[in-house]
């Protein structure tokens, strides 16, 4: 017991209620906030979680699922690509997605230009316009469409049904309506003298948009990059009605696929394939990270 | 000044322009001629005049140095105006029919379905020995007879614009075609999976029409029933019963009111948005699924936007350790594919063997009854939306000057009361386009509602209209659904959500005043 007494500090229940103590104040000031990051970070992550541990059981079922993997298997992966067409699939998804992505930003990056920097007729119309049509969007007139591209097939097969450049050029038709006005508002931040004393210096209209403008806004091509190149990928409505071939199928379509038939036997295999899904979507995400949050708020506070 | 035209007319000086722009302009000029020679070969001369006048347009624009605007509105206007322009044009043209599976086309072509149908064995008429194919892939290309006559064993291709001799048949002993160049001959699961467009096909013929007798023979027989130009009428031979044509509903109808199953397309005025706002049973499933519609919308922006708030406001604070750590896995499921992960949430919602009920030891059948299935869609949405919300809210946070708050609470005011009177209006000036945007995505999340519960749970009395079915899947369901597709009717139902989500957004927009700043 002497030592007890000689060394206080080290004792069990001093030292329980020093910490307490300490404990005390650091969570009312910051223990707090990691509480609630970590309840955040639960309820974010357990849907995940659940996905990793379906792919790697090697039941493969949803029923023997559970949250925490109970053993490591790579065989819902081996049969995701042998024996379903997954690799065309996820191929066809990164082709529309990084095709309609690239060019759906290109496009509303000419067009945004064109509204922040020229002044002509019809230009307010044109801006209110695009706002309206983007409030009826693509799938609400997926009947016409459909009826629309029945036509097409027959007249132009390259284009039509089951083709990648089809879906591709419709998903194109939404580009403007999303884009333009989140572009255009970043666009109006940029002084104009800049390209005012670019034209005195002799530039043409096209050296300033492609040599000046569009390598300072980075930041809003990577955000409408990364949007574009997410809701293409997850697009499912259009694409389900229109690629009805197995070799055809996004990844979206062709995993609705899986599970919508043999929904229990197949789960393994279809939380392999979100997986391996998110893998490129993820790596963008986190390439692009810092320029999301301005360029996202950007827009939003210029309306 | 002469108006110059040209490639370099435009100020175009550098080498590299100029040849990007020959390059362009040539694609432009291939893919027109690519374009024109299906339109000339079908004879679509408007079709032709169309390209040709839009193919001009283009040229004249790049190559005048007037116009630059228009030369960067071009590319994604196009699009726009192709496909997004003219299918709403098209869709409000449909809502003034009665298009759908009954009423397709023309007058004529229904005839010919009425005429084609009622094909009937004459006693004497050849029977073929019959192929099924198709002209194309098997799941979806034209339905073809490869047909051969037993007693000359010649081979005949039948299409639906009639019979033609086949030359290059490879023929088995009986004289049933193995092969021909150019068809895809089916197997016994294809023919099943085409089976109602077998049924519904024949071959016309002089005498009448080609139809099949199981999957082996096919027989030549006339119509029983034969359209009367002089009464506008089809007329049973055998039993004389009459069908007079109704031009109204695009229908033929016998003196008790029986219609034959095709009809023809025709102009139905204001009678399909009528229908929603008059038909007691239409009329309640809409008003119900439009208020389960806006609560959903409203719903959605509204959690997601607290709860992504929240924890910006609580993880705001500069120097947090594991601040970044936090923030990129919060929003990991912003990344995540949506569509595979809803399936996901639908399946751990699963009564029997989902995760939710095995975890917490529950029996729930969750899209059995309403709340809980609006429960189940709405914390589904939280979880992939509310990471969208704190990303930018995170932004807007970091954009307001922190001396406005400092000042506040120098001046003793409390945290939360300059909260709510400085940061939450400065926030919401900020993301009220944010916030209508989402509203208006919402209100038409198609794949939020279909993916997870498909609108379950379905009433006994309307298997149409389901208790979480918002507008979007509620058209889908007409449209598409296996009872019959009614386009005509889903068509005036767009219109409607258009009104609905248009109306909505334009008085946000002005009540926050978005829109008058536009400069």
């Amino acid at each position: 017991m002497a030592a007890t007494d000689t060394l206080p500090a080290t004792t069990g229940d001093e030292t329980v209620v020093r910490l307490g103590g300490a404990q005390g104040g650091w969570f009312r000031q910051v223990g707090w906030r990691h509480l609630v990051g970590l309840l955040a970070l639960a309820f974010s992550l357990f849907p995940i979680l659940f996905v990793v541990s379906a792919a790697v059981n090697p039941l493969g079922t949803l029923s023997s699922s559970e949250l925490v993997p109970t053993g490591a298997s790579f065989e819902n992966f081996r049969k995701l690509f042998v024996d379903t067409a997954f690799p065309t699939w996820f191929l066809n998804s990164m082709v529309i997605g990084l095709l309609a992505a690239a060019l759906s930003m290109f496009v509303s990056a000419c067009a945004a230009f064109a509204f922040s920097r020229y002044r002509f007729r019809g230009r307010r119309a044109g801006l209110l316009g695009i706002l309206l049509v983007q409030m009826f969007p693509q799938f609400l007139l997926i009947v016409a469409l459909y009826i629309m591209f029945a036509y097409v097939s027959d007249l132009w097969p390259a284009v039509g049904f089951n083709t990648r450049t089809g879906l591709l050029l419709l998903y194109l038709g939404g580009a403007l309506g999303t884009n333009t006005w989140l572009m255009k508002g970043f666009f109006d931040t940029i002084p104009k003298d800049l390209d005012e004393s670019a034209k005195v210096d002799g530039a043409t209209h096209a050296q300033v948009f492609f040599g000046l403008i569009l390598p300072l806004v980075t930041p809003i091509l990577a955000v409408t990059g990364l949007l574009g190149f997410i809701s293409a990928v997850n697009e499912f409505l259009i694409a389900s009605v229109f690629l009805t071939d197995d070799d055809a199928k996004t990844a979206a379509v062709g995993l609705y696929g899986l599970v919508s038939e043999e929904r229990n036997n197949n789960f393994g295999v279809f939380a392999a394939g979100a997986l391996v899904l998110a893998v490129p979507t993820v790596a963008l995400f986190q390439f692009l990270q810092r320029y999301i949050v301005g360029g996202l708020t950007a827009g939003a506070v210029k309306g | 000044m002469r108006r110059k035209l040209g490639l370099g007319a435009d100020g175009t000086a550098s080498p590299l322009g100029l040849i990007i722009k020959i390059v362009v302009l040539g694609l432009v000029a291939a893919i027109a001629v690519w374009a024109a020679f299906p339109l000339i070969g079908t004879g679509n001369w408007l079709g032709l005049a169309v390209l040709l006048l839009v193919t001009a347009v283009i040229f004249s624009i790049y190559l005048s140095p007037r116009a630059i605007p228009a030369k960067y509105l071009i590319p994604g206007t196009l699009f726009l105006i192709v496909f997004q322009v003219l299918p709403v044009l098209f869709t409000l043209s449909t809502a003034f029919t009665n298009f759908g599976d009954a009423h397709r086309g023309s007058k004529d072509e229904a005839v010919a379905a009425v005429e084609g149908s009622s094909v009937q064995q004459v006693p004497g008429s050849t029977v073929y020995t019959l192929t099924i194919a198709t002209d194309g892939e098997p799941g979806s290309g034209d339905i073809v007879f490869l047909l051969t006559d037993p007693a000359t064993k010649a081979a005949f291709v039948g299409t639906a614009d009639g019979l033609e001799p086949l030359n290059d048949a490879t023929q088995n002993t009986d004289g049933k075609i193995t092969e021909a160049g150019g068809y895809e001959i089916l197997d016994i699961a294809e023919v099943s999976a085409r089976s109602a467009d077998i049924v519904e096909f024949s071959v016309p013929t002089d005498r009448g029409a080609i139809k099949n007798q199981g999957l082996s023979r096919a027989f030549e027989g006339t119509p029983q029933q034969a359209y009367d130009a002089g009464c506008d009428c089809v007329k049973d031979r055998t039993t004389g019963q009459t069908w007079t044509a109704n031009d109204d509903d695009g229908l033929f109808v016998d003196g008790q009111g029986q219609a034959l199953a095709q009809g023809w397309q025709v102009n139905v005025g204001f009678r399909n948005f009528a229908e929603v706002l008059t038909n007691p049973v239409i009329r309640a499933s809409f008003l119900k699924i439009l208020l389960w519609n806006l609560g959903f919308a409203f719903g959605v922006v509204l959690i997601t936007f607290a709860l992504g708030l929240l924890v910006a406001l609580v993880l705001n604070k500069p120097g947090l350790r594991g601040q970044r750590l936090y923030r990129s896995l919060i929003i990991l499921p912003y990344a995540m594919p949506a569509v595979a992960m809803m399936l996901v949430w639908r399946d751990m919602f699963n009564t029997d063997f989902g995760l939710i009920n095995r975890l917490f030891g529950l029996d729930v059948n969750w899209f059995g009854s309403a709340p809980s299935s609006m429960f189940a869609i709405l914390l589904v949405q939280l979880w992939l939306g509310y990471n969208y919300m704190f990303l930018v809210s995170t932004g807007a946070l970091q954009a307001i000057p922190a001396d406005l708050t400092e000042a506040a609470q120098v001046d003793g005011a409390r945290p939360f009361h300059a909260f709510r009177t400085i940061t939450f209006p400065l926030l919401l000036v900020a993301l009220a386009p944010l916030l209508i945007s989402s509203f208006a995505f919402n209100f038409n999340n198609f794949t939020a509602i279909y993916l997870v519960s498909e609108g379950a749970p379905f009433p006994p009395d309307n298997p149409q209209a389901g208790a979480t079915d918002i507008l979007i899947t509620y058209t889908y369901r007409l449209a598409f659904g296996g009872a019959g597709a009614q386009y005509g009717f889903a068509a005036a139902i767009s219109v409607f959500i258009f009104l609905i989500v248009a109306t909505i957004s334009i008085v946000s927009f002005r009540r926050t005043h978005a829109l008058e700043e536009i400069n």
